[in-house]
């Protein structure tokens, strides 16, 4: 037996407590045991159907055994706190067995330390927030960029092991930072070069320019024309609807055609894509359906005066109906601002109506490809090839992840199903985060599992101070 | 390393925690109010451990000289009794940090009722009209006494020592729990209080150098008690008598507002508001909590 220091010096907080033998720092929560600086507090323990923390839905009155770790009325531990071990020779911190239906199911249990991670960020947004490929930015430090847009929505990838280690060492520490308290349904203020100020969090409404944004559009221009062609045709002459990416014209669309909507002599600046549909006509920006009109009747060229004809009724409306105007046209014909007539105002509520609250969405990735494995078993491609072919349940809080195709174990999850403040970090900087791997006993001993460490989920549960206790860092 | 975490209770009050702080917080008053006040909590909380880390050395030390807002509590509250005991400002360090949040709740918006709950160290606020009730329980979840606060009784801070604490004790009392203005000013006070219940040298009561239990007390080489077994009559008498004495003269300085003594199954008051149960549960091992019930 080596000699072991008699105090150790305890960097669980800033506080560093020098702690004694046999005494617990000044939290109460940590512990120098014979020179090992332990854990007291309890693993997180989630009891189905909890307050508030969302889990999985589970499935009703089926308690068989599906490979759902969560599916049953029964604790499941989660690694949540469970400490880490690092690099991972020794056997991950918690392998702990339970009998579901006389089959004994093993979770392996550990909060890994992920530097290749990060955040793939959903803005429902319409808003122009920057370039794709354009770098977002935390406290001035590039943390990520914005990616390909979804439909309705904007994209952010932040983090990754670039960003992490891959630049100065104050890139990393805030990217870490930045990913740590937007996995933790923290707010983060950023920015995109030459664009948009944001303030995301995991389920609010994202805050772009320092407007909060209400509502996702009902869809593109031209998708609103032919949604809604039936509610205008009766009620007026024509209709825009503005939207930078496809801005739509009803009676040119097909929807107008069909309802025989005759020609207004309505002329778009813009780029023709087909009949009532027209591309870039304006910048993008944070006004008028994403583009940076205040004024819709800059979109408009002059009437056709062959065509057109005085008192001509026009609606022009964004993809939110959050601004909309509709207009008269007078004996020159120039379009004249009038009062929406309450049949064109139930069409606008409807649009309004139809539009899904905006949220930003944030899903953490990260790949447990590592030595991570060999914390679980002696064979780490066992456990991904395991996983692979469904015989191994991955979640990580004991939420449902989404496994990549491919090599490694590279996962996404939703931070919000996960219970709140799951995630850590280290100096790395790299973040911690819990990963459970759950599987039959029989398959995990077969996989080479380190069937000697496993305990029973009770002696875990029942005995948080002793069996409870959780090495985090042995004596140097 | 951790960071500062908040969370919100399923019964609606607030958790922040950071290292060895925990604060749980309520706030009654209308809905948008309480939601900045805890916002406010949230926002304040953010550095303030990291604030107090700043200055340990110093907060350490009888005569500090200090520039936090936190640290400056602290000395503030222990100051009027640097002349008659030995006293560092970390005597007050949880009742000042309960101060500083409530502090930042209620200049945040107007609030009918706001409790910061450091440990048992407790700030409070009470809008006129307002009341509140406040049990005093043994470890073992026993009822030691109870207390109810008005707005307008000037007692802005509720707070507990004793033998049975986080904190180390020069005394053998198994609790003391003192009101007074602030938090900070009952923290101070009832760690000297409870300092000040003993009765001398006895076989029954162990003592150890405060630096072999924590190599970073205040305390130093200074004797703390670690066990106390069954005492005679006679010196749970002396005891208690010698805190009673010491809590006396806080309350005519206007330090505290009034104390409540225990040890041994007995039990003491100074000043007024306590109910105080006549036969209190003998002493074990665990903390007497003071539990607050807006």
């Amino acid at each position: 037996m080596s000699e072991k220091p008699e105090k150790i010096r305890c960097d669980a907080c800033p506080v560093l407590c020098f702690i004694a033998d046999g005494r617990t720092g000044a939290c109460d929560r940590y512990a120098n045991q014979g020179g090992d600086l332990v854990r007291l507090d309890p693993l997180t323990v989630l009891d189905i159907a909890d307050d508030d923390t969302r889990v999985v839905p589970f499935l009703s009155g089926a308690e068989d055994w599906d490979g759902n770790p969560l599916a049953a009325k029964r604790p499941f531990l989660t690694a949540i706190g469970a400490g880490t071990t690092y690099p991972d020779y020794k056997p991950a911190p918690f392998i702990v067995s339970q009998t579901v239906d006389d089959e004994e199911m093993v979770t392996v249990v550990t909060e890994g330390i992920f530097s290749y991670c990060g955040v793939k960020v959903k803005i429902d947004t319409d808003r122009h927030i920057g370039e794709e490929r354009a770098l977002v930015r935390a406290d001035g430090e590039a943390v990520g960029h914005v990616t390909t847009s979804e439909y309705g929505s904007k994209m952010l990838s932040l983090g990754g092991v670039e960003h992490l280690t891959g630049g100065s060492k104050k890139e990393g520490r805030v990217t870490c930072e930045t990913l740590l308290r937007l996995c933790n349904r923290g707010a983060v203020d950023l920015t995109v070069d030459e664009a948009a100020t944001l303030t995301i969090a995991a389920g609010k409404a994202p805050i772009i320019d320092g407007t909060e944004e209400a509502r996702m559009r009902v869809g593109c221009g031209s998708a609103a024309i032919g949604m809604f062609a039936r509610q205008w045709a009766s009620h007026v002459d024509d209709v825009v609807v503005v939207d930078d990416h496809i801005t739509g014209v009803l009676s040119e669309h097909q929807a107008g055609k069909l309802l025989n909507i005759p020609p207004t002599g309505i002329k778009i600046k813009g780029r023709k894509s087909t009949p009532g549909r027209y591309f870039q006509v304006a910048e993008p920006g944070t006004s008028w359906g994403g583009t940076n009109i205040e004024d819709p009747l800059e979109i408009l060229g002059d009437f056709n005066p062959k065509i057109a004809w005085p008192g001509m009724r026009l609606l022009m409306i964004s993809t939110t109906g959050e601004q909309h105007g509709y207009f008269v046209l007078d004996d020159e014909l120039k379009p004249r601002p009038a009062p929406l007539t309450p049949a064109l105002q139930h069409s606008v509520d409807r649009i309004e109506e139809n539009c899904e609250p905006a949220v930003a969405s944030v899903l953490f990735m990260g790949g447990a490809g590592g030595s991570l494995r060999a914390g679980v078993t002696e064979n780490p491609v066992a456990l991904t090839r395991s996983v692979k072919s469904a015989l191994t349940k991955v979640t990580c809080g004991g939420a449902e992840v989404y496994v990549w195709p491919g090599g490694g174990i590279t996962v996404m999850v939703d931070v919000m199903d996960m219970p709140q403040n799951s995630f850590g970090y280290v100096p790395t900087p790299a973040l911690v985060a819990p990963i459970e791997f759950t599987l039959r006993k029989d398959d995990y001993i077969a996989l080479g599992g380190y069937g000697d460490d496993v305990r029973a989920i009770h002696d875990v549960l029942e005995k948080p101070t002793a069996m409870g206790l959780r090495m985090l860092r042995k004596a140097a | 390393m951790q960071r500062p975490e908040a969370r919100t209770l399923p019964d609606g009050r607030l958790h922040l925690s950071h290292g060895p702080i925990d604060l749980i917080i309520s706030a009654t008053g209308g809905e948008a109010d309480c939601r900045r006040a805890f916002a406010a909590a949230t926002a304040r909380f953010d550095t303030v451990l990291t604030e107090l880390v700043g200055e340990l050395p110093a907060l350490r030390r009888p005569d500090a000289s200090v520039t936090g807002t936190v640290a400056r509590r602290m000395v503030a509250a222990v100051t009027p009794h640097r002349s008659s005991a030995f006293i560092t400002p970390m005597a007050a360090v949880a009742g000042s940090v309960a101060d500083e949040i409530l502090a930042a709740m209620t200049s945040a918006a107007p609030l009918r009722k706001a409790i910061v709950n450091n440990g048992g160290d407790i700030a409070l606020m009470l809008a006129p009209g307002e009341t509140t009730t406040a049990r005093i329980a043994h470890g073992s979840g026993a009822t030691l006494g109870s207390l109810t606060l008005s707005a307008g009784d000037g007692i802005g801070g509720i707070a507990t020592s004793g033998r049975h604490g986080r904190s180390l004790s020069l005394g053998i009392a198994d609790s003391v729990t003192v009101l007074a203005r602030t938090a900070a000013a009952a923290d101070a006070a009832a760690t000297l209080i409870a300092n000040a219940v003993d009765c001398g040298p006895h076989p029954a009561i162990t003592r150890v150098p405060a630096k072999t239990l924590d190599p970073d007390s205040d305390l130093g080489e200074r004797l703390v008690v670690t066990a106390c077994a069954h005492l005679p009559p006679a010196e749970v008498e002396t005891a208690l008598t010698e805190g009673t004495r010491v809590a006396s003269r806080m309350l005519e300085a206007s330090l505290i507002n009034a104390a409540a003594l225990f040890l041994a199954g007995e039990a003491r008051t100074v000043g007024a508001p306590f109910t105080v149960l006549a036969s209190p549960p003998a002493p074990a091992a665990s903390r007497p909590a003071v539990r607050s019930h807006p």
